[in-house]
């Protein structure tokens, strides 16, 4: 019950000051307004992900493969003993529904240079379908080679850290895209992104290493 | 100074990607790394403090890195321990697996070892060099994550339990941190640090800010009363990861806290505060010693060690005042660098122990002088410099502490160091003694002998440790050429 | 601009939810919950920082930004806390996390 007092006085505290600190700044806005022309996107959420504040988006989806490094360090993939029994309602409506949504996703990266959109979007959506793939128990996934999934988790940071340091070769800055090409560096980075944000949250939602993950014998 | 960032990811990158080469890898990426820390060191010392603008953008809008000599000197620090750790690990690894009990198990914790650990040193070299505090909000969850993962990768029960409960206290910490981001935002409305330095003016906006980053921060470097989960979390991993968690993680969020409060936010600290932080760290140190005392075993008692001398570093907020221009930073850190390389030692040590006897109760710990001679020494030494004896980083440290507070008038701080260091020889010596005894009825498990790279990395981070306090006056000019406002920008990025 | 305050608030109450449910409850799951609400709260607040009022320009991307980062963090780091969770059940076989004196007992270390 103290807690709970402690608590009611910290959240008492910090509404006032919320409410006495609302419209006085205006916060970085005008920024990036003034700057928008430059950074090769319309969309100026996109403009700040992935030119302004490129370094923290890098540093972002490292994280995600973190997570995935993570959890297959610490379990294997659960494979159910029994095959389950699928209805073919279930099949029939992901053999229609996971191309569509691939679509959706590709859209949804392509959208992101001039509205809503973008890498992290796309990728939930196909995170979305590769968890359909995953719950229908399809025959062909488990049998994907460990090596091939690991390159297509690491092809996104690969594409993204591959670009910034092409561009401090080119321009002495990371992540300082040449003029004109920024707006296809950003769409080529959000593509590979987006294919490495899919795999990842559909291999999140697996819960665990492949079995061929960890090699036998002395590792030298 | 991006590539201290982007080498490490390539190699993590690198290493998750192929699973049978992975430690050259990691010992190229570690190499390079000290390498790299050592260039930025000749640089600053030539040009002074640099700024790299990435992107090209300036702030407000974009993020910068900045080196000054506190920075530089952590850098520098997490390299050298890095590479040491790297060579530890490679020998511990391979130990373990010639080992034919529960091979299975090893070679998990060796392949995914590896990975972890270069992101974990990518997020600390972000952590160090990083001069937004948006971004350092992002490497503080990787190396929240990272270190959480690795505290997992024993798979004994006790240390899922323990991990677990340092992920969530790590995310607690970081949701605050970014809470009090937010309030800083809606109170200045730019996330640079040199920028938000002009913002810090007394508000409460302000004032709310800087109390949930620091108690964001508080939590992620187990400062009293919020040290529950660090003992278990760094006992009961694997000997490397607690080498990295003890010796590299705690300080990351220490160093942040102790810029934040003598650096951007300088002006809005009240006495009262520095104070109760001071009280806070006077009290780490006394329940982490007595508490180390009482343990049966080798790595809890180093694990309680670690909470004890780091409320020594707490205790220089409220003598900050009295100290003059860079003494502040320079007790900072020398006692940081002292503790990591002693404490990286003693665990090293503590894990050679437990390979060659197969447990580390404190009791039983007799013979191992004859077996383990450099293991003893490393460890000896290792004790002689968390003791603050000259002429370690430590006593250098106490002894400015000291000084300021004699300067100060504030008597009850010195009272509270000479403790700490008096409970620090008990706890040490406690465990010395029982090395030098050997009793007839010895025999010893598992004799196979242990690979120099088990030993040496321990017996030099050692020596470095003691020898600290020698080379002093090279940090001291460091820090004294580190001021942000005279920064040169380096806008064609620095290697 | 009483919208965007009610909106604070409600973040900000949001996270003292999720803050009094991590400390008190024992339950795993119950904690990773609660954490997440923690994050929707912040997120919240700074979507209300984000907010101009009209005709005064665009709206302020950065916040924005801020909180597409903040919820692949926490998306991330909810999927490592429930492995981690499903861990501890197995081989502590304990369905609720004990407190720390319960541990401190039961400690073994393992290098």
């Amino acid at each position: 019950m103290l807690f709970l007092f402690l608590v009611f006085c910290l959240t008492v505290a910090l509404g006032t000051i919320l409410c006495s600190s609302s419209g006085s700044i205006s916060g970085l806005a005008s920024a990036v307004a003034r700057l928008q022309e430059q950074s090769g996107v319309e969309s100026p959420v996109t403009a700040v992900l992935l030119n302004f504040r490129g370094y923290d988006t890098l540093l972002e989806v490292m994280v995600l493969l973190l997570a995935v490094i993570s959890v297959w360090s610490l379990t294997k993939a659960p494979v159910s003993r029994q095959k389950a029994e699928i209805s073919p309602v279930q099949m029939g409506v992901v053999r229609l529904l996971a191309p569509v949504m691939c679509l959706v996703a590709a859209y949804l990266v392509w959208q992101g240079s001039h509205l809503a959109g973008g890498a992290f979007q796309g990728g939930a959506i196909l995170g979305a379908a590769g968890v359909l793939l995953l719950v229908s128990e399809l025959d062909w996934i488990r049998t994907v080679p460990a090596f091939a999934i690991r390159i297509g988790l690491i092809l996104g940071p690969v594409v993204f850290t591959g670009t910034a340091l092409g561009c401090l070769f080119y321009s002495g800055e990371l992540l300082a895209y040449p003029e004109g090409m920024a707006g296809w560096l950003i769409l080529l980075i959000e593509t590979a992104c987006a294919l490495s944000i899919g795999l990842t949250l559909a291999l999140l939602f697996g819960g665990g290493r492949p079995e061929d993950d960890v090699p036998e014998g002395d590792i030298p | 100074m991006i590539a201290s960032v982007i080498l490490p990811l390539i190699a993590g990158l690198l290493c998750f990607l192929f699973n049978r080469r992975t430690f050259i890898i990691a010992l190229a990426a570690t190499l390079a790394n000290f390498l790299i820390a050592s260039f930025l060191l000749y640089q600053f010392l030539i040009f002074g403090p640099m700024r790299c603008y990435i992107g090209g953008w300036q702030p407000p809008l974009g993020i910068t890195l900045r080196t000054d000599g506190p920075a530089l000197l952590m850098l520098l620090i997490t390299a050298v321990t890095g590479f040491a750790v790297t060579l530890y690990a490679r020998g511990y690894f391979s130990h373990r697996i010639s080992d034919p009990v529960r091979v299975g198990r090893h070679q998990r914790q060796q392949r995914y070892f590896w990975p972890l650990w270069m992101l974990l040193l990518a997020g600390l070299n972000g952590l160090f060099l990083s001069g937004d505090i948006f971004n350092l909000y992002v490497t503080l969850e990787i190396i929240g994550i990272s270190a959480a993962s690795l505290a997992a990768l024993s798979g004994k029960p006790a240390s899922q339990r323990a991990s677990f409960r340092y992920l969530l206290i790590s995310l607690l910490g970081s949701l605050t941190y970014l809470l009090g981001v937010v309030f800083l935002y809606r109170s200045c409305g730019v996330l640079d640090l040199d920028l938000l330095r002009n913002f810090a003016v007394n508000g409460s906006g302000m004032h709310a800010a800087l109390t949930l980053l620091t108690i964001g921060l508080l939590l992620k470097t187990a400062l009293v009363p919020l040290h529950f989960w660090l003992p278990p979390a760094h006992a009961n991993a694997l000997a490397p990861v607690s080498v990295i968690l003890s010796a590299l993680v705690v300080k990351g969020s220490f160093y942040l806290l102790f810029r934040f409060w003598f650096e951007t936010f300088a002006s809005i600290v009240t006495t009262q505060a520095l104070n109760f932080l001071g009280t806070l760290g006077a009290i780490a140190i006394l329940w982490g010693a007595i508490q180390a005392i009482r343990q049966q075993r080798l790595k809890l008692m180093v694990a309680y060690s670690t909470v004890s001398q780091l409320g020594y570093l707490f205790i220089a907020f409220p003598l900050s005042k009295a100290a003059e221009g860079a003494q502040v930073w320079a007790i900072v850190i020398f006692m940081a660098l002292t503790h990591a390389c002693a404490k990286s030692a003693m665990f090293m040590a503590a894990g050679n122990i437990y390979l060659h006897l197969g447990h580390d109760r404190i009791k039983d710990l007799s013979g191992v002088r004859a077996s383990l001679p450099i293991t003893v020494f490393a460890y000896g030494i290792a004790g002689v410099s968390l003791m603050g004896l000259p002429p370690s980083g430590a006593f250098i440290a106490k002894w400015m502490l000291l000084s300021s507070s004699f300067a100060s008038s504030q008597w009850w701080w010195p009272l509270v160091i000479v403790t700490g260091s008096l409970l620090a020889m008990v706890y040490v010596f406690r465990v010395m003694s029982r090395f030098f005894v050997i009793l007839e009825t010895d025999t010893l498990k598992n004799p196979v002998p242990l690979s120099p790279l088990l030993e040496w990395p321990a017996l030099i981070l050692a020596l470095i440790s003691l020898f600290l306090g020698l080379l002093a006056p090279w940090p001291l000019h460091i820090l004294s050429r580190g001021s942000m406002t005279l920064a040169q920008t380096f806008p064609g990025g620095l290697p | 601009m009483i919208t965007t305050l009610l909106y604070s608030l409600t973040g900000l109450i949001l996270f003292a939810m999720g803050l009094f449910t991590l400390i008190i409850h024992s339950h795993p799951l119950r904690k990773i919950l609660a954490v997440n609400v923690m994050a929707t709260g912040i997120f919240l607040i700074l979507v209300a920082t984000a907010y101009i009022p009209l005709g005064q320009g665009e709206v302020d991307p950065v916040p924005h930004a801020m909180v597409l980062t903040g919820i692949v963090v926490s998306v991330s780091v909810t999927a490592l806390a429930l492995i981690m969770a499903c861990r501890v059940q197995e081989t502590s076989n304990l369905a609720i996390l004990k407190g720390k004196k319960k541990v401190k007992n039961t400690q073994e270390t393992e290098t």
